[in-house]
């Protein structure tokens, strides 16, 4: 007799668990108002970054065109996978000096870990995250960018 | 029953065989690239042979030409939901050379980063649990939960899931001012949504009979094998790292190390669950007050360790993490050393699943917590 | 009585084909009719419900579900089918061909016969057997013949272990589908779905026959969730465990064909509990209130039984997007230590109350 209530009971203690999970997901499917899909790319105006976050390496230009790279390769030794090459060339100063400026900032997307220690290691803070993060291009060899734009210069004062 | 069949023409007792089976390096519940060579007999398990191997990457060479800011963000790569305590281990080690000592403000940010790491590696355990159970809901369920934490570590450092936050010497940056916010209202909403989850999983009949004594791991084996983290205490095995060996600022706070006798597939879900409720308590202690100070100490462009030998270990959430380093006085180590606790969780897995059957291993699998990337170096 | 009568409707297309040709022309010219009807339900039910449960699954799931192809996605599974239509179907190199090309059709067969037994609404009833419900049990379970050569013939190993679950898991749940039903036929007192039907005017089955038939309906569900192999008894096809089970080595086509018939049985498990235990296309009729009794009248019956179905299959997408999968050993204590002998006192049980008329 006592096997028998314990089946029994045994059976509705089962159903009321069941049940308890089942009212979880009910309380859900009443609610549509938790969903928290996001619509992409619909929401793209709405969608922000957060300020930090790390997107890609950017060198930041002013309006008329000047960096604050130097070309110290600073950054280039600090990053730990090659991402970044510093091709640098030497022009003739008005004066007559030779001076040594960046040709090209080269940056690889492809291999770029977001470590941020490029950022931290650059003694002018020529560089920066952008919060740019749609990266997807249809051949590989458009993500590797050449950061400064054409014609610019380096920004008075900076060394 | 399958000695009794007999041959129908020949009158001869069929023979039965063993046969092997490839679960994986593509399979749903590996999570991620590991091979296991099962040996069945029907559905019943006699041997799992885990292959290593796809996924890696010689980490531990790659650190001996990198130097050691540039370490961290390979450990990053390894375990990664337990990113952040990783690089807390190299920094760790890294400045127990340097013999530097970090401001209280360092301390508690590393603490509630790491413990705010832990949970959500927590929660993402919980929901594929369910998932290799067969309750794909609790996947979403858990993965909801966890995108407030990943915003929070969004917010603070740029990054969401190879975070790079720790560096020799302190922090990359200070805290965003809306750290506390978030991570308060983050504990509100999380005290709320965990009993959620017992709710959903926990009771269900059909949850405790897929789980309960199955994958049983005594405590001596547990030892032997070194199994870590919550899946050695959950045979009872005392390993808390924070307790035993606090570091940062865990000599400042009370939490209690769960533990459990079992050592079951049930206690193994149990204490994850349990711990989660500890470290939202840990954090709460520690989120009033940060003290004011420094983020960082000021150390030298490029590291150098003195000659010698340095080990750190720290609690990850799948248990205990440890780094050697010997140096030479180099700016790279001469040889460095990971100890990932999943290595030694997953030997433990051909000793819990002799005799299960297959849906049995997925769920064993499962509350071992493996992340693949760890084991696999 | 209700007024939508479908009978009206076939008889006249009888009639008017019958003028001018021979009762055996007719006979066929109905058959190409009734075979063209039940193949385009069978698509739409797929469509419809692949996309509700996609639907259904992802509001559970704090999703949308399918938002892109058509306004809220409506179109989503039309393009998949396109999509699976267009895949190459890919066969093993060791597979058993003729057996491999032969196992999406033999699901497909016993779907589409147990279809044409469905009594869908007042008079539109494609085969009404005075043995109705054997025969839909019967044929309903044909299917896992299909899964069982599936399994053998695709030369996979995760195939064959779904397969001889699957076998296991239909051989003994069939028993419980079986008797549950039994327990209303004991109350109605026939096999033949229209007399069923016709039985529950006063009342449906489930509110009539007190516990037992709440019981019976219980289990029917629980029977029939495994039946059809969905979650949590989904272990043929256990995609944690199994990768995808029984169909894993199908592609294009044939994969659709399994996975069409995954739902149509879904349906048909409902269609049936709606049959049998809420009154198929019977209204809604609470004792004798006139009024309301009336109102529920003015619904067509195709509404009333769709309308059940669709209650009866959101249940089971519940269940599924609920609970985790059993394991095969609890699947099958499950049934021959609970709902088999719950079942058989539980026949015991109706039928003493039918013996002494207590029931309503
Ligand atoms: S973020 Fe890291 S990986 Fe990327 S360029 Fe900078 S240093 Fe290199
Ligand atoms: S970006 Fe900064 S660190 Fe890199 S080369 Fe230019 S100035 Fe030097």
């Amino acid at each position: 007799m006592k096997a028998i209530v314990k089946y029994i009971s045994s059976i509705f203690s089962a159903l009321k668990t069941l049940f308890k999970g089942m009212a979880v997901t009910g309380h859900y499917i009443s609610h549509p108002k938790e969903i928290i899909t996001q619509q992409y790319p619909e929401n793209r105006e709405t969608l922000k970054m957060f300020d930090m976050f790390r997107g890609e390496v950017v060198l930041t230009h002013s309006e008329s065109n000047e960096h604050r790279c130097t070309g110290c390769s600073a950054c280039e030794v600090a990053c730990p996978n090659g991402t970044i090459e510093i091709i640098n060339k030497r022009i003739e100063m008005p004066d007559g000096k030779k001076k040594k400026v960046i040709d090209k900032f080269v940056y690889h997307l492809s291999m770029c870990t977001f470590c941020n220690l490029c950022i931290l290691s650059c003694p002018t803070d020529a560089i920066k995250m952008s919060q740019d993060f749609e990266h997807a291009v249809f051949d590989r060899s458009q993500l590797t960018k050449v950061l400064n734009k054409p014609a610019s210069k380096l920004m008075e004062g900076v060394r | 029953m399958a000695e009794t069949a007999t041959n129908t023409n020949t009158g001869k007792p069929l023979e039965t065989q063993e046969y092997f089976i490839n679960m994986g390096p593509q399979h749903p519940s590996t999570h991620g690239v590991l091979r296991l060579m099962l040996t069945l007999e029907g559905e019943t398990i006699h041997n799992v042979e885990p292959h290593l191997g796809y996924i890696h990457r010689s980490i531990e060479k790659m650190c001996e030409k990198d130097t050691y800011a540039q370490i961290i963000h390979l450990t990053d790569r390894m375990d990664y939901l337990s990113s952040h305590m990783n690089n807390e281990a190299v920094s760790l080690a890294v400045e127990q050379g340097l013999e530097v000592e970090m401001p209280e403000r360092v301390k508690v940010i590393r603490t509630i980063i790491s413990e705010l790491t832990r949970l959500s590696s927590h929660q993402l355990w919980w929901g594929v649990f369910g998932m290799d159970l067969g309750a794909i809901t609790s996947f979403l369920y858990g993965f909801r939960d966890r995108e407030m934490i990943i915003d929070i570590f969004e917010e603070t450092c740029g990054a969401r899931l190879t975070m790079n936050y720790n560096v020799p010497g302190g922090l990359m940056f200070d805290i965003h001012p809306n750290f506390q916010k978030r991570t308060k209202a983050f504990v509100e909403h999380f005290r709320q949504k965990l009993p959620e989850y017992d709710q959903l999983l926990t009771g269900n009949v059909i949850f405790e009979m897929r789980t309960k004594g199955i994958g049983i791991l005594s405590k001596e084996d547990a030892i032997s094998f070194g199994v870590t983290g919550p899946t050695g205490r959950a045979s009872g095995f005392s390993n808390d790292v924070r307790k035993h060996n606090p570091y940062s600022a865990y000599p400042q706070v009370e939490f209690n190390e769960v533990l459990r006798e079992e050592g079951d597939s049930y206690a193994r879900y149990k204490v994850r669950i349990q711990e989660m409720w500890e470290s939202m308590s840990i954090i709460e202690q520690l989120i009033e007050n940060i003290p004011e100070g420094d983020y960082k100490v000021k150390t030298k462009a490029v590291i150098k360790l003195p000659k010698g030998e340095y080990y750190q270990k720290v609690e990850t959430a799948r248990g205990e993490f440890g780094v050697y380093i010997i140096s030479e006085g180099g700016k790279s180590p001469y040889r460095l050393k990971f100890r990932s606790p999943g290595f030694s969780n997953l030997s433990a897995l051909n000793h819990m699943a002799k005799g299960v059957k297959i849906a049995d291993l997925v769920v064993i699998m499962s509350t071992l917590d493996l992340v693949i990337p760890d084991i696999d170096r | 009585m209700n007024i939508y009568d479908f009978k009206s409707l076939t008889d006249s297309i009888h009639t008017s084909l019958s003028v001018n040709l021979s009762p055996s022309a007719v006979t066929i010219i109905e058959f190409i009719i009734i075979a063209f009807a039940f193949m385009m339900l069978f698509t739409l039910l797929g469509l419809i419900l692949v996309y509700a449960e996609r639907k259904i699954a992802a509001f559970f799931q704090l999703r949308l579900g399918p938002m892109r192809v058509g306004k809220w996605g409506i179109a989503q599974t039309a393009a998949d089918a396109i999509k699976l239509i267009l895949k190459e179907p890919l066969v093993t190199k060791n597979a058993d061909k003729f057996l491999f090309n032969l196992a999406p059709f033999i699901i497909i067969l016993s779907t589409f016969m147990a279809l044409g037994a469905m009594p869908f609404a007042k008079g539109l009833h494609a085969l009404d057997f005075d043995i109705g419900i054997l025969y839909l049990t019967a044929v309903s379970s044909l299917g896992v013949i299909g899964i069982l050569i599936a399994g053998w013939s695709s030369d996979n190993k995760y195939s064959l272990i779904g397969a001889m679950r699957s076998g296991a898991q239909v051989v003994s749940y069939e028993l419980s589908v079986g008797l549950s039903l039994l327990t209303v036929v004991v109350l109605a007192g026939s096999l033949q779905f229209s007399e069923i039907i016709a039985s529950q005017e006063a009342g449906w089955w489930i509110f009539r026959g007190h516990i037992p038939a709440l019981i019976a309906f219980t289990i029917f569900m629980i029977a029939g969730t495994a039946e059809t192999n969905r979650g949590p008894f989904d272990l043929p096809e256990a995609e944690s465990e199994l990768t995808a089970g029984f169909h894993t080595e199908y592609s294009g086509l044939k994969f659709a064909f399994f996975f069409l018939a995954e739902f149509v049985n879904m349906f048909i498990i409902a269609g049936i509990g709606a049959t049998v235990f809420l009154g198929g296309w019977m209204p809604f009729h609470i004792g004798n209130w006139e009024g309301f009794n009336r109102i529920m009248d003015f619904i067509p019956s195709l509404f009333w039984f769709f309308g059940k179905v669709a209650f009866l299959i959101f249940l089971m997408m519940w269940f599924k997007w609920t609970f985790p999968r059993l394991r095969i050993d609890q699947l099958l204590r499950l049934e021959w230590k609970y709902l088999l002998p719950i079942n058989l006192v539980n026949i015991l049980f109706m039928a003493f109350i039918v013996l002494m008329g207590w029931h309503f």
